[in-house]
């Protein structure tokens, strides 16, 4: 059977939807490498200068370490949590489930701005003044429904029968967590961290609210760079950005596969 | 045996302890004191006055200024919804309708604008749009225009940005809608002797409403709660209703009366979100994110 003719429109529809959504980012990295001084158009030639310029730059190298600091501890925090109430939630059936479910994710139900004053004008008052914790407290509290989402998709197809096998066969209920469920949930745990890691190396929203004067993360850097104007150094920061963030969870997600592809075909291998 | 079951029973409640916890002390308790500061007074000196007072809702709730914006911030996520759902839909239609590898990379690559930071891809369009932009080059070097043409910072701008940050999501909702429908229902309408039109109109459409919904509900409330974008991409005239809040209490320190505008909007968007849930369910909103 032939195509409809209205396909050939949608497919050239999606090739410009997609053009429009990268085209732009490209920009961005093809920029990062202009050997011209303005962060501009017209190139003038091939440069890695800005990358050089970026690297000694003690503000941004602060705010890297920052950045850094504060998304692997927000992640660390915020898998904890999350992998703990994702198994409540999928292990176990118990009155007021779905009431917890909404209070589970309500913090992306509430827009961010509103979840910033809040926290902030709270802690405030129980005499937290703005500063690294309270940083860390808002990111946690912002990740953990994206945690909580990813962590329970994945534990739905981790079986139970190798948990129970263990119990009956005299293992403690944390011997069985440590030695049996979390080697399974391993590649949900980790998709949860790396997540987490994404949303708060990339936040600016909530951090412009808690973040104490002088401490500045890749973003809120950024963002202050812009006020003045944009430079090819804005460009090679953020070509560093997306290169981070980017392809760390490629990374990840290789690896991952890798992982998984090797346990299941030990799995299979008859014991 | 009676001690297993308690244990059981005990179990979820000890799991969840750390993560309610949380959203105990950092988000509800916190909401209830934003409650509490909207109704307290700035003091003289810049502090706080724990005395009851209505002037911060009638200020907010009577002023003009307040409502004018209000109702722009309303415009604009409602203008970025529309086009994020026009221009969303037949992409996520291909991506369905597409097989094996092809659509994979295809959702891969939709996965990669929600890795790359916000504030690149608010300020990437500085570089297409900017009076030394990609854009304003290239009609320079044809000869059309001799002087550049400032195409920033106007509400268009705005709506250009986050209809940019936004498609993804209206994008892959929509897709997990369709991805469910079985494709040979359009085919069975159209052998039935429906056009290809009215068996897109009469079945696919209709049975992809709870993904468009999921969609639009993120776009709008994503949209309405934004800062940084009329900051980056629009004029001074561009302001959205977050950027009040932000303003209040970051730069006058006048935090009563940001506590008073962030509960406004958290009710506007809060009545979007409540309304929708009654009619679809936010578990649909989970299916999108998972």
């Amino acid at each position: 059977m032939r195509k409809p003719t209205g396909f050939t429109w949608i497919t050239l529809w999606t090739i410009f939807v997609y053009l429009f959504m990268f085209l732009p980012i490209g920009v961005v990295v093809l920029l990062s490498f202009n050997a011209s001084q303005f962060g501009s158009f017209p190139m003038t030639g091939f440069s890695l200068q800005w990358f050089g310029e970026l690297a000694t730059n003690d503000a941004i190298i602060r705010a890297f370490q920052t950045s850094a600091l504060l998304g692997i501890l927000t992640a660390i925090i915020s898998t904890t949590i999350g992998v703990l109430a994702s198994l409540a939630m999928v292990r176990y059936d118990f009155p007021g489930k779905t009431t917890i479910s909404t209070l589970l994710i309500a913090p992306i139900l509430v827009p961010e701005v509103v979840l910033a004053v809040a926290l902030l004008l709270f802690l405030q008052l129980m005499n937290v003044p703005k500063s690294f914790p309270l940083l860390l407290m808002g990111h946690v509290i912002f990740t953990l429904p994206f945690v909580v989402l990813v962590v329970q998709a994945r534990l739905i197809g981790v079986r139970r029968d190798y948990e129970e096998a263990a119990m009956s066969l005299g293992a403690s209920p944390i011997q069985t967590f440590f030695r049996v469920t979390l080697p399974l949930i391993m590649p949900a745990v980790m998709a949860g961290a790396l997540f987490a890691f994404t949303i708060s190396f990339d936040d600016i929203t909530g951090t412009l609210f808690w973040k104490p004067g002088g401490v500045e993360t890749v973003p809120t850097q950024i963002f202050a760079m812009l006020r003045n104007s944009i430079s090819p150094e804005i460009n090679a920061l953020g070509t560093v950005m997306i290169v981070l963030t980017v392809g760390l969870p490629l990374l990840g997600l290789a690896v991952m596969r890798q992982v998984s592809a090797r346990q299941g075909a030990q799995a299979g291998a008859p014991a | 045996m009676a001690s297993i079951e308690q244990a059981e029973r005990r179990a979820p409640w000890i799991l969840l302890s750390p993560a309610l916890t949380a959203v105990g002390l950092l988000l509800l308790v916190p909401l209830v004191f934003v409650l509490v500061y909207s109704f307290w007074l700035r003091s003289a000196v810049g502090g706080i006055d724990a005395t009851f007072s209505f002037n911060n809702w009638a200020e907010v709730l009577g002023d003009r200024f307040y409502r004018d914006i209000l109702l722009q911030t309303i415009k604009i996520a409602l203008i970025t919804t529309v086009v994020c759902a026009l221009a969303g839909y037949p992409a996520a239609y291909f991506i369905a309708r597409v097989k094996g590898v092809n659509r994979g990379f295809l959702l891969l690559l939709l996965m990669l604008p929600f890795w790359v930071s916000y504030i690149i891809r608010t300020m990437s369009w500085i570089n297409i749009l900017g009076v030394s932009g990609a854009v304003n080059s290239l009609l320079q070097a044809m000869g059309i225009v001799t002087d550049p043409i400032q195409m920033l910072y106007n509400e268009t701008t705005v709506v250009l940005g986050l209809v940019h940050y936004l498609l993804p999501f209206m994008i892959l909702n929509i897709y997990v809608s369709l991805d469910g429908i079985d494709t040979t229902l359009e085919d069975a309408a159209h052998s039935l002797g429906a056009t290809r039109w009215q068996a897109f109109t009469e079945v696919t459409l209709p049975l992809s409403m709870p993904g468009l919904g999921a969609g639009a509900l993120l776009c709008f409330v994503l949209g309405a709660g934004t800062y940084i974008t009329p900051i980056i991409l629009g004029g001074p005239r561009d302001a959205m209703f977050a950027n009040l809040v932000f303003d209040a209490i970051i730069t006058q320190l006048d935090w009563p009366l940001g506590a008073a505008l962030s509960l406004a909007l958290l009710v506007v968007l809060g009545t979007v979100v409540v309304v929708y849930n009654r009619f679809a369910g936010l578990g649909q909103l989970a299916k999108g994110l998972g």
